[in-house]
């Protein structure tokens, strides 16, 4: 744990050394040099570049009093002899952090709809050991009521992936929604509802047997 | 006692049945959008602000379409707890502070103990901020016009202030996650010249500030659950909350005796935090939370399921809520995101804010008002009835309570800013938050520093222009500002309590190396 703590305070200062690298840059058509825009002004103000530089600065400061910390081994990580990330932390990052990873990537391609369905799916069935019926359903019935809610009700249109051209799946989806009136949408989120139940029961009893 | 008569005729014109509808279906309608993550009272409001012309045909009253946004926006922020306690994900900003104690309080099976904290907390605070508003919006309005630059530099000090005093022992980690907070809200281009700045690798995403809601989803919903996946081993028992008549009047009562206190201070600090122009709710609530924790008897609870840890931050938001409606009437200078949307609902609706609404337009300044009495106590019943159903999502396994988190985040995320590159960007400060947690880092800071840092270093900048580069604008009383020899009082008080708040802890680390007493615990982590 100390080793990381004092790998990530140099980590954190590197961090503010690029930032305040960064903060000094001009753009081309100015042709001033780097670093003419982190003081003040000739009308006495601070110019654009200040606020991030002196912020990053600061930041650097406090970088190299948690990098000392570690050495000394003042700070409570630093004391801990555990490790950083032990065999059960490695285990969450691949079995959880990974598929939150490829949910994300997948929208691109699948939509992000699709993509929630097989993460529902995966988590569901295959870490949480729930049964099939619950675990399809819950897949099925979950993003139906994202749709419902984000594309139709708030007309917030989340990403289509590939699917978005004239693909016979969200077109006609979104047609058939939009024209109900908000009676029939309430329904809708109802009938999902239903079916959750149903599944969940019929999952209880398969177990119970 | 013209007031009470006008305000008596406006509470019976908003207690019209058609009225008390539309107060109805806009607090109901509020609370699922404020209980969402990555949706707001001002995406609600701003969603719905057509439906106004609608309300306006339809009702044939001026009055009606603003009962309705207001409704909305009371709804949102009894909503925005709700996420905070039962998913540890704050909704909008606003809530930040209640996810300190309110998450907790949940994780020890006392979920209805901070949703009824939460609501009746919230009720007190927009009731007073209401009678406030009624009594003194003119006076009130002219002193937060003596806010300036200088004032509104120093209040934001004094939030970072906050920060660091509850930032325990690890202040460096603390200032670090502010300053990241910071930076992320200085992304994009220069606020006062227009220069790009900080455009890193030139990518169109970074050309323009964060997001609060892509770090603050990054940080709570993934790296929050990743964390919990990490400390429970995968053994996670949620609360498994009780709900019962008794169980809510239990909770009713510990509120009245151990939350009063909290309450009371939400209520007054974050009245008058909100009326400030720009201030708003965010910061209102933070520094009722800090002040809640310094001048309470029991400051070692906080953090670990206090009772007023809950009570202070849920007071304030609604309180500022309501005090930042004051500005927006009386002078049309909206104080927040969501009093800027109602601000365009009156202009749409032909009506002109500013001072003379209140002679102009009795007809609709006394209705609206009444309704925020109104709108305030159904959200509180509303609020009530709802805890049930809140506390049957408790009562979902872990396993299947986490995947809804995680697609939550990302469609709330991509709900909020229609970008998948801050989708991207959700999911690194997701895993960067889970690699910090570990190292005992704070986050809480970075996320209200992002929503601070643009109009801290605006302000900043503005005030420095002004004095010619020198920070004597900040604290000194006597420094002049316009050439008049006028003294200012206000900056300098604020900002050498932030002064005094930051060195404070600095002075017990030295104090302790030296003389080996007892560390402090941190209190930002939930």
């Amino acid at each position: 744990m100390r080793i990381a703590e004092i790998i990530m305070a140099i980590a954190l200062a590197a961090l503010s050394l690029a930032i305040m690298y960064k903060a000094g840059e001009r753009p081309s058509w100015s042709g001033e040099a780097r670093f003419s825009n982190v003081g003040f002004g000739e009308d006495g103000a601070p110019q654009g570049g200040f606020w991030p530089f002196w912020v990053c600065a600061i930041m650097f400061v406090c970088s190299i009093w948690v990098f000392i910390n570690g050495v000394m081994k003042l700070s409570p990580p630093a004391k801990s002899g555990g490790p950083y990330l032990d065999r059960h932390g490695v285990n969450v990052l691949l079995t959880v952090g990974l598929p939150v990873f490829l949910l994300v990537l997948l929208t691109d391609y699948i939509s992000m709809y699709f993509s929630m369905a097989i993460f529902l799916f995966y988590y569901l069935f295959v870490l949480g050991r729930h049964a099939f019926i619950l675990s399809s359903a819950m897949a099925l019935v979950m993003p139906l009521w994202m749709f419902l809610f984000f594309d139709i009700t708030m007309t917030r249109t989340l990403p289509k992936g590939v699917l978005a051209v004239e693909d016979g799946i969200y077109v006609p989806l979104g047609n058939f929604f939009r024209s109900l009136d908000g009676a029939m949408i309430g329904l809708c989120f109802l009938a999902g509802a239903v079916v959750l139940v149903a599944a969940s029961m019929l999952s209880k009893r398969g177990e119970d047997a | 006692m013209e007031v009470l008569g006008l305000l008596l005729d406006g509470i019976l014109i908003a207690l019209e049945p058609a009225n008390l509808l539309i107060c109805f279906i806009g607090v109901v309608i509020g609370l699922f959008v404020g209980a969402m993550p990555g949706l707001g009272s001002v995406n609600g409001v701003a969603i719905l602000l057509p439906t106004i012309f609608f309300i306006k045909q339809s009702t044939g009253s001026d009055a009606a379409p603003m009962l309705f946004l207001a409704a909305i926006y009371y709804g949102a922020m009894y909503g925005g707890a709700i996420s905070s306690i039962m998913l540890g994900i704050p909704g909008a900003s606003t809530a930040v502070a209640t996810t300190f104690d309110g998450r907790p309080l949940a994780l020890k099976g006392r979920a209805e103990q901070a949703l009824v904290t939460a609501a009746l907390a919230s009720f007190i605070g927009g009731t007073i901020a209401n009678i406030f508003f009624t009594g003194f919006a003119p006076p009130l309005a002219s002193v937060a016009l003596k806010f300036g630059n200088p004032e509104i530099f120093a209040l934001m000090l004094l939030a970072f202030a906050t920060f660091v005093g509850l930032g325990g022992d690890d202040i460096p980690k603390t200032i670090i996650s502010i300053m990241l907070g910071l930076v992320c809200a200085s992304i994009g281009f220069d606020v006062i010249e227009g220069e790009p700045r900080l455009q890193f690798f030139d990518l169109t995403g970074f050309s323009r500030p964060i997001n609060f809601l892509v770090l603050a989803i990054g940080v709570y919903g993934v790296g929050e659950m990743l964390w919990t996946l990490h400390t429970t081993r995968g053994d996670t028992e949620m609360s498994k909350a009780d709900v019962s008549l008794a169980k809510i009047k239990t909770a009713a009562g510990n509120t009245y005796r151990e939350g009063w206190k909290g309450t009371s201070i939400g209520s007054s600090l974050g009245f008058f935090v909100g009326i400030l122009p720009a201030a708003g709710a965010t910061p209102g609530s933070l520094m009722s939370y800090g002040v809640a924790k310094m001048t309470s008897s029991k400051p070692d609870e906080f953090g670990k399921g206090s009772i007023d840890g809950v009570a202070a931050p849920e007071a304030a938001n609604n309180s500022a809520s309501t005090g930042a409606m004051l500005p927006m009437m009386t002078l049309g200078i909206p104080g927040s995101p969501t009093t800027a949307v109602l601000l365009t609902g009156l202009v749409l609706l032909e009506l002109e804010p500013g001072p003379r609404l209140f002679q102009d337009q009795p007809d609709f300044v006394w209705p609206v008002i009444g309704s925020f009495y109104i709108s305030n106590l159904i959200a509180v019943l509303v609020n009530l009835a709802f805890i049930p159903l809140f506390l049957w999502m408790l009562r979902m396994p872990f396993t299947i309570l986490a995947p809804i988190i995680f697609i939550l985040s990302t469609a709330g995320v991509y709900a909020a800013t229609d970008s998948m590159f801050d989708v991207w960007l959700m999911f690194w400060f997701g895993l960067a938050a889970f690699m910090l947690r570990i190292l005992n880092y704070p986050l809480a800071p970075a996320a209200l520093a992002i929503v601070l840092g643009g109009i801290t270093e605006a302000k900043l900048r503005q005030s420095l222009q002004w004095s010619d580069g020198s920070f004597g604008i900040f604290f000194n009383p006597f420094f002049d500002r316009d050439g008049s020899g006028s003294t200012y009082w206000i900056a300098p008080i604020i900002a050498w309590i932030a002064v005094i708040l930051i060195l404070m802890p600095l002075f017990q680390v030295i104090k302790r190396r030296f003389l080996r007493g007892p560390a402090r615990p941190s209190h930002w982590q939930g």
